[in-house]
């Protein structure tokens, strides 16, 4: 059980520096996102489940589809072909 | 229009030029003000032309880094002061950290009598069997209710700013097709497929992570995130059409109102007193039944609307900016 934390957190460390480091925004979001459901796997580890079911709603959920969102309005998305919309639970 | 002054008069009143004022038509200051819609940014080509040789000799002259030596010291100098910064800031947070009080220790400020408290006499107290939500919405609510503003606030300012005022009628804006803002749905059929079955379960989850806030992990603000996940999962299956079928920026208003309102008005009493030991007239119940603990079950439901209102309300917003 130590080292799958020790694997989780270290992947929280990668994910959180590729967010900033990566140039495309709609892979920064969905970097941003994984980086939240790690949290939310980590929360579980840690004893808290009403922290988890938080995390992982609102952070994974509604926060990326928001910026999904936005990246739409401001025409940051790359459109190929006839790519319908994002989303995601 | 029957009157019982006329009409001279009745223009001398100030009730009358109250109301000129707020319809805007008089300004009490500048007197009679016409108001002309806004005209549409139009240029010809010679004027297109300037404007793109103009911006061109902006950038050939300012950002021309090869022949402008000012550009060039500033922007080494302004690189190797980002640096600095950077190194600057990271000791002084390092530092900083380095000061805290170890983890776990036992002379901690946070190690002191109040969670020994929350621990052996929250089931008692409380009688919620999640010993989190009884601190979150019996000790500490008035932190909750503080919350629960936050996010009213949070939509009424997301309101202000992206809100577009619908002009229907003879002065309708042509949207183009690809605007997404009033050409819904796509009719996907894989995504209207998959909708249909996971949105009814999500809805029920959400609705049983609230109700179940004070026996499991879970709670007001989980669950109204999980519905409001599922309403946006099926507006953007089926469209505005289909949600504005039931919810409204109408019901919205009356939802979160009511939430607020009930939640301030169940426990105005215990905040404005301090909360210092109140006899509630609410009985506890057994602890593990679902009408329990008092008022927290309310309290939840009260939290899990307003939240679930606010996050569909932020989609809608940014995405369509009203309905």
């Amino acid at each position: 059980m130590q080292v799958f934390t020790y694997i989780l957190l270290g992947f929280l460390v990668v994910c959180a520096v590729s967010v900033s480091l990566s140039k495309n925004l709609l892979n920064s979001i969905l970097i941003y996102m994984s980086y939240s459901l790690i949290m939310s796997v980590i929360w579980i580890l840690l004893e808290s489940p009403d922290l988890a079911i938080t995390e992982a709603a609102v952070g994974a959920g509604i926060t990326s589809l928001l910026f999904f969102l936005t990246l739409k309005k401001i025409h940051a998305m790359v459109k190929t072909d006839e790519e319908g919309e994002e989303k995601d639970e | 229009m029957s009157r019982k002054i006329p009409e001279e008069q009745y223009k001398k009143t100030r009730s009358y030029r109250l109301k000129q004022w707020l319809e805007g038509s008089k300004d009490p200051y500048l007197d009679q003000i016409e108001m002309k819609p806004q005209k549409d940014f139009k240029e010809n080509k010679a004027q297109k032309e300037q404007r793109k040789a103009e911006k061109d000799r902006l950038f050939a002259r300012i950002y021309d880094v090869e022949h402008n030596a000012e550009m060039r010291i500033f922007r080494k100098i302004y690189r190797i002061f980002s640096v600095l910064f950077c190194i600057f800031l990271v000791l002084m947070l390092l530092s900083a950290v380095s000061y805290l009080p170890t983890i776990g220790h036992a002379e901690n400020p946070a190690n002191n009598e109040v969670a020994a408290r929350y621990i052996e006499n929250g089931l008692q107290e409380t009688g919620a069997v999640n010993i989190v939500t009884g601190m979150i919405l019996d000790y500490r609510a008035f932190d909750t209710l503080g919350e629960s503003h936050v996010l009213f606030i949070a939509t009424c300012t997301v309101l202000i700013l992206l809100r577009i005022d619908g002009k229907k009628g003879k002065n309708a804006v042509d949207v183009p097709m690809e605007n997404d803002r009033t050409h819904e749905p796509k009719n996907d059929v894989i995504l209207q497929t998959v909708a249909k079955i996971l949105v009814p379960p999500i809805v029920i989850f959400g609705i049983y992570v609230i109700l179940g806030g004070h026996l499991g992990p879970g709670g007001g603000f989980s669950g109204g995130a999980i519905i409001g996940a599922g309403l946006i999962l099926y507006l953007n299956a089926f469209g505005f059409e289909k949600t504005e079928r039931f919810f409204r920026a109408s019901t919205y208003k009356k939802l979160s109102f009511t939430a607020l309102a009930c939640y301030s008005l169940s426990k105005c009493y215990s905040f404005y007193t301090g909360a210092n030991h109140i006899e509630s007239v609410i009985p506890l119940g057994t602890p593990g039944a679902i009408l329990s603990s008092g008022l927290i079950l309310v309290l939840n439901i009260c939290v899990g609307v307003v939240v679930a209102g606010t996050m569909y309300t932020f989609y809608v917003m940014f995405r369509k900016g009203g309905y």
